[in-house]
Parts: structure tokens; C-alpha cells; sequence
């Protein structure tokens, strides 16, 4: 995980224009107003969410998919490309 | 479970762009093919800015934000630092979306196809300038809406056929990809990383905000743009063996595709008939390329197996 880089003068600036740290830092949640929510039981791990998320937010573990909801912006193209409509949306309060 | 493109995240969450972004599923799709051994050339485009500020970057390859109509020029220039350093494996892409392909870039991609530079070009295509506040580019389909183009005043050329231009060139490889199909856009630009030369990749990249379009639809309009043949997912070998990949069994009517779309909510039935004959027409001279390149194909495979 990237900590906020701090730049307060000439001497914190890198010799040359690149790169210091990911954008890891920047958690694109806070955009999202409507939340999709995987049903398990509905779920066939067939990961076609992963597979569509412009965010790289739908992450794998244990072989099923898990939505990271500190970057997940609520596109909903999981729950639209699901073909078992296990994905459902909930509005966030 | 079985995963159909290579799992390697090389793009990382956190990233600037809005919701439903297909430039991003191209971007994402496009470095799980190439993998880690790569170096981006990026012009000023919607990935300038979703990449992040200074001094983050949300890419996990080197990057190199470069101008406007320089994309092609600067990979070129990599590609022959890397040459001289003795590096023969790192693939060079200039990533650039349609303004600086179809009408800023096209100057330095023409020179570098013309030297035939060991270069990947890939352009995402949204079809307007989405970044500044949706200009219309020449990459914009003809009666769409865009801000300088308003809904009294809709634009009245066609899409420039940047392939064709390519396929001009008579560059080693030359393909079309889009972000509803990403077995095949891997496919292909793992194919286009194994072929010496110049290599030009076109991926469609639906852009809600610019298309005024419900952001779960992009990768349905990706998918609808293919099967109503708005957008035929095709390969250019040599700029002139032509090999369509998806030709759509029962094509869909471009209705579909044109009713999900703000941009395209002025349209009278009469200009929905005519984008459908301009689109078949299109398809069919199309088909007519492709005629007897086929055949070649399977004869060169044919002979390879014997």
C-alpha cells in the first residue's frame, strides 16, 4: 500500500519526471451510490465480473470472486454481464 | 474455475477513471497480454489523466506521458534506445486514444509505419476528444451528437477508416479489437508482440460519459457494436490479407445499438435507416476484402502441417 507522498520542496522532488508510488492510496469507493453484492449461492465462479471490471476491483480469492468495496465505483457491469443474475444492487445510504 | 485471460493485474485499483470506463478494460486486457516486459508511450488522452497526478502512476509498467502528436514518434525513439542498449525483448507500445491517432498523431504513426519501427500502436477508440469535454474527432460515427457538433448541427462526415489508412502502409499486422471480447483482444495482441514491425491495434472502448450512456451498458454496447457490424472485429496481414474474426450469425439491427446512446437520441427513423444501409454496405465491401484471403490462410496452415 502507497502512502500519500508528501512533496514540500525542491530537495522531495525525484532527479527526474517519474513515477514515486501507485494510486493505491486514492479509494475510489467513496464514489459509488449504488453497491452491487454477490450472491453465493446463486454464484457459479464462472468469473465473468472479474473478468469485465474496469476497476480491477473484483479480486480472487479461494478460487471465488470478492468485490473490493474501497475502490469498487459502482459501474454495475458485473450485474449487467452476470449471466446467473447473481449480482444484485443495493443503494448506499 | 477457469479463467480465460492470464490472471497478472499489471493495472492498479485506484485509478482516475469514470465509471464504466472501457478505455480501462482495454488498458487492462492489453497489459495482461503484454506483461511486465513492456514501456508506454502515452500523448495527451483520457490516460494521461486516469493514470494519476504526479508523483503516482497506476500502472505497474514505465510510462511515458509525452505530446499530443508525439506518441509514435517517442516509441520509436525508445525502441531504438533499447536497441542500441542491446534490449531486444522489451515490447514498446505508443498507447494513444482517437484524437491522437485519427487527427494529432497521425504524422508521426504514419512516419513510424512507414520505417516499419519494431513498434506496438494501440489506439482506443471512444470516438471524440472525451477528456477536454467531448469535441468531436474524426474518429466520430457521422450524425452523432458531441459539443461542437450539437443536436441541430450533427456531424455530417463519416469515421475516417484509420485501418484502412494502416493497412496502407502494408504493415506487418494490422487488427480491430473490442473491450466485449477480451479472449480475442489477447489473443491478438499477443499475436501482434510475436510479429517484427510495425503492429497497429484498434480496440473499441465505449465511453459512458462522453456517449451519454448508463455506465453498466459499456461492455454491451461493445458487444452490440460487433454484432450489428457497426464495428467488425477483423485482422490485416501484410496490409492485404484481410481475416474477419466475428461475422454475426443473425446480425442485430443498429436500433439496438443506437437507442442505448444520448449521443444519438436526435436521430429520426429515416437517419436510423441510413447509418443501417452506410453499415451494410460497409460489411459487405468488407466481406469482398476478405474474399479469397481465407482461402490463402488455410493454405498456409495446410502447408505447415504437412
Amino acid at each position: 500500500m502507497t502512502e500519500k507522498i508528501d512533496i514540500k520542496g525542491e530537495k522531495d522532488m525525484p532527479a527526474m519526471a517519474m513515477s514515486l508510488g501507485l494510486m493505491d492510496w486514492n479509494k475510489t469507493g467513496s464514489w459509488r451510490n449504488l453497491r452491487p453484492v454477490i450472491d453465493y449461492e446463486k454464484c457459479t465462479r464462472c468469473m465473468i465480473c472479474w473478468k469485465f471490471c474496469p476497476d480491477a476491483c473484483i479480486l480472487i480469492r479461494d478460487e471465488e470472486p470478492v468485490i473490493d468495496y474501497d475502490y469498487c465505483k459502482g459501474c454495475l457491469i458485473c450485474a449487467e454481464e452476470c449471466p446467473r443474475d447473481a449480482i444484485s444492487v443495493v443503494k448506499e445510504e | 474455475m477457469k479463467l480465460t485471460i492470464p490472471e497478472q493485474e499489471l493495472m492498479q485499483s485506484g485509478h482516475l477513471a469514470c465509471q464504466g470506463c472501457g478505455a480501462t478494460l482495454a488498458m487492462r486486457y492489453a497489459l495482461k497480454a503484454l506483461g511486465q516486459n513492456t514501456v508506454l508511450s502515452i500523448p495527451a488522452c483520457c490516460w494521461s489523466v486516469i493514470d494519476g497526478p504526479f508523483p503516482y502512476s497506476s500502472l505497474k509498467v514505465p510510462i511515458f506521458h509525452t505530446a499530443f502528436e508525439t506518441a509514435a514518434s517517442a516509441a520509436s525513439g525508445m525502441e531504438a534506445g533499447l536497441e542500441m542498449m542491446g534490449d531486444k525483448d522489451t515490447q514498446v507500445v505508443a498507447w494513444a486514444g482517437d484524437g491522437g491517432t485519427f487527427d494529432i498523431g497521425i504524422q508521426a504513426l504514419s512516419g513510424a509505419a512507414e520505417r516499419n519501427d519494431n513498434i506496438m500502436y494501440i489506439c482506443y477508440d471512444n470516438e471524440a476528444y472525451m477528456n477536454t469535454g467531448i469535441q468531436r474527432s474524426s474518429a466520430t460515427p457521422r450524425l452523432s451528437w458531441t459539443t461542437t457538433t450539437p443536436e441541430n448541427h450533427p456531424k455530417e462526415t463519416p469515421k475516417k477508416d484509420m485501418v484502412g489508412i494502416m493497412a496502407a502502409h502494408r504493415i506487418p499486422y494490422v487488427a480491430t479489437c473490442s473491450v466485449a471480447y477480451p479472449e480475442d483482444m489477447v489473443k491478438k495482441v499477443k499475436k501482434a508482440k510475436d510479429t517484427q514491425g510495425c503492429k497497429f491495434i484498434h480496440v473499441f472502448a465505449p465511453c459512458p460519459t462522453g456517449w451519454r450512456s448508463a455506465p453498466e451498458t459499456c461492455v454491451k454496447l461493445a458487444r452490440l457494436a460487433v454484432q450489428t457490424k457497426v464495428f467488425p472485429l477483423y485482422e490485416i496481414f501484410n496490409g492485404v490479407d484481410y481475416k474477419i474474426n466475428v461475422k454475426p450469425a443473425k446480425p442485430k439491427p443498429v436500433t439496438e445499438y443506437v437507442k442505448l446512446q444520448g449521443r444519438f437520441r436526435h436521430l429520426t427513423e429515416a437517419d436510423i435507416k441510413q447509418i443501417q444501409r452506410t453499415v451494410d454496405w460497409e460489411w459487405e465491401r468488407l466481406l469482398k476484402m476478405a474474399e479469397g484471403c481465407e482461402e490463402t490462410e488455410e493454405k498456409k496452415g495446410k502447408k505447415k502441417k504437412k
